[in-house]
């Protein structure tokens, strides 16, 4: 099923009469990975939140491609806290198959090779939220993958996450984009964004400033803001 | 103090020699206090769980009002469940009142509102984590409530077990809608107030004893059964 391009038309989030993003023209095609960067609350979560379908808009419009309900089932969303659910690891990762209608037997199955992928096979049986930080965003990352979503949105999966465990999740990342797996993530980490990044969305005040290529973005931003915020001045 | 020791030994030989009567209503009084709780469960906790998940006009009356009827007065509950079993209400021809159902259905109206609201608290809070996740898996409002419940089940069990202690200890409505008639209604505490009325303090006593004590062990059984104290923090 064609999902891209996913397209975005004065797409708007306002709360309490505040704009927090928007208005925002985006056009994403259905190669790469997108890294979204900008300083803290200039709402980067809120824009991937957006774009996922899962925070309301106030305006504009967003497309995908495909059906609305069709597109839904065919992405995922990783949080930068990962949600545990009060359930064993294996559970945890079967959960998302189990509401497609899968057999708590089939479920188990796949949940436990996503498991074994993710380096969580020695520990299938353990609660879920006894685990640490590290393992807690392993175990959120295969239950986002366990459904093969065509897209993955990423809110800062590795912000405290030490170096060993990003390194981990990067080649969980690297290898689910060498899968097919479309990633759209947010990342305050400069050598992260240089390492995954295909095109770069450069967001202040919740509005893109800049979208462009990763080599073109880290080579010379357009635009002063992210010059600035590259070279690790105070942006706001 | 007298009284006191004579119940507590009226208590142990009533116990031990396993005396038909308080056999009887001991079994009575579980029958129906567990009937009422299973029932009370089954409507209050997916009730709790609708709740939490689903945003609709009046909500927040609707949990007001909830909470509100957690103190409803027991006796007032009996005289409107006994005007609409009596002969002369809607529901007469079924012949309930007196009888251990007329009990049950009295038991029930009071302790849903509790369960549910106690139910609604911890809930809310689960919620309030599964929200971004749930919606974000396209996860459907029946599946929501049904994860809800499911993992917040050993909270819900605090909720049950305010519900068993509600219902057990409760005297005012099933002495309205039951009667007391030894033998078909006679429960616990229907049968310490008779005893007390008769100045049958040491009996009385003995009866409250073993009522307690039931009350301990049934909640000391659910949480067993439970393992609400193991297995990390749920």
């Amino acid at each position: 099923m064609q999902m891209f391009p996913l397209k975005a038309t004065g797409a708007q989030v306002r709360r309490r009469g505040k704009v927090l993003v928007g208005p925002v023209d985006l056009t994403l095609g259905g190669q790469g990975t997108s890294i979204i960067i900008g300083p803290n609350g200039a709402g980067k979560t809120t824009l991937l939140k957006m774009l996922h379908g899962i925070v309301r808009m106030n305006g504009g419009s967003l497309n995908w491609a495909c059906p609305l309900d069709e597109a839904q089932k065919h992405q995922a969303f990783v949080f930068q806290t990962p949600v545990m659910m009060r359930r064993s690891v294996i559970d945890n990762i079967a959960y998302p198959l189990r509401l497609t209608g899968l057999s708590r037997r089939q479920a188990r199955s796949r949940a436990a090779d996503w498991a074994v992928r993710v380096g969580l096979g020695e520990i299938l049986e353990r609660q879920a939220t006894m685990l640490s930080g590290g393992e807690r965003q392993k175990l959120a990352l295969a239950r986002a993958l366990v459904r093969e979503p065509q897209v993955l949105f990423l809110d800062e999966p590795c912000a405290a996450l030490d170096g060993r465990a990003t390194r981990e999740i990067e080649e969980i990342l690297a290898h689910a984009a060498g899968s097919g797996t479309r990633l759209i993530m947010s990342t305050h980490n400069m050598g992260q964004a240089r390492r995954l990044a295909d095109e770069v969305i450069f967001v202040l005040q919740g509005r893109i400033h800049e979208f462009s290529p990763a080599a073109e973005f880290f080579a010379g931003p357009e635009t002063a803001h992210a010059r600035a915020f590259l070279n690790g001045d105070i942006v706001e | 103090m007298n009284d006191l020791w004579a119940g507590l030994s009226q208590a142990f030989w009533l116990l031990v020699t396993l005396d038909a009567d308080l056999v009887d209503i001991t079994l009575r009084s579980l029958r129906v206090t567990l009937t009422a709780l299973a029932i009370a469960c089954a409507i209050a906790l997916p009730l709790a769980a609708f709740l939490a998940v689903r945003r609709f006009r009046m909500r927040r009356a609707t949990i007001a009002v909830l909470n509100a009827l957690m103190g409803l007065p027991p006796v007032v509950v009996g005289l409107v469940v006994y005007v609409f079993l009596s002969r002369a209400g809607p529901f007469g021809v079924f012949g309930l009142l007196f009888t251990p159902t007329a009990m049950i259905i009295a038991q029930v109206i009071i302790v849903v509102p509790l369960v549910a609201s106690v139910a609604h608290q911890s809930l809310r809070e689960l919620w309030s984590d599964y929200h971004d996740l749930l919606i974000s898996m396209n996860a459907t409002q029946l599946q929501r409530i049904q994860a809800l419940l499911w993992d917040g089940r050993r909270a819900l069990l605090t909720a049950a077990l305010a519900g068993f202690g509600r219902a057990i200890g409760e005297v005012g409505a099933i002495m309205v809608v039951g009667g007391n008639i030894d033998h078909a209604t006679r429960v616990l505490t229907t049968a310490i107030a008779l005893e007390t009325g008769k100045g049958e303090f040491a009996m009385a006593l003995g009866l409250g004893f073993v009522l307690i004590a039931l009350a301990i062990a049934v909640n000391l059984a659910i949480h067993w059964l439970g393992r609400t104290e193991s297995e990390g923090r749920w």
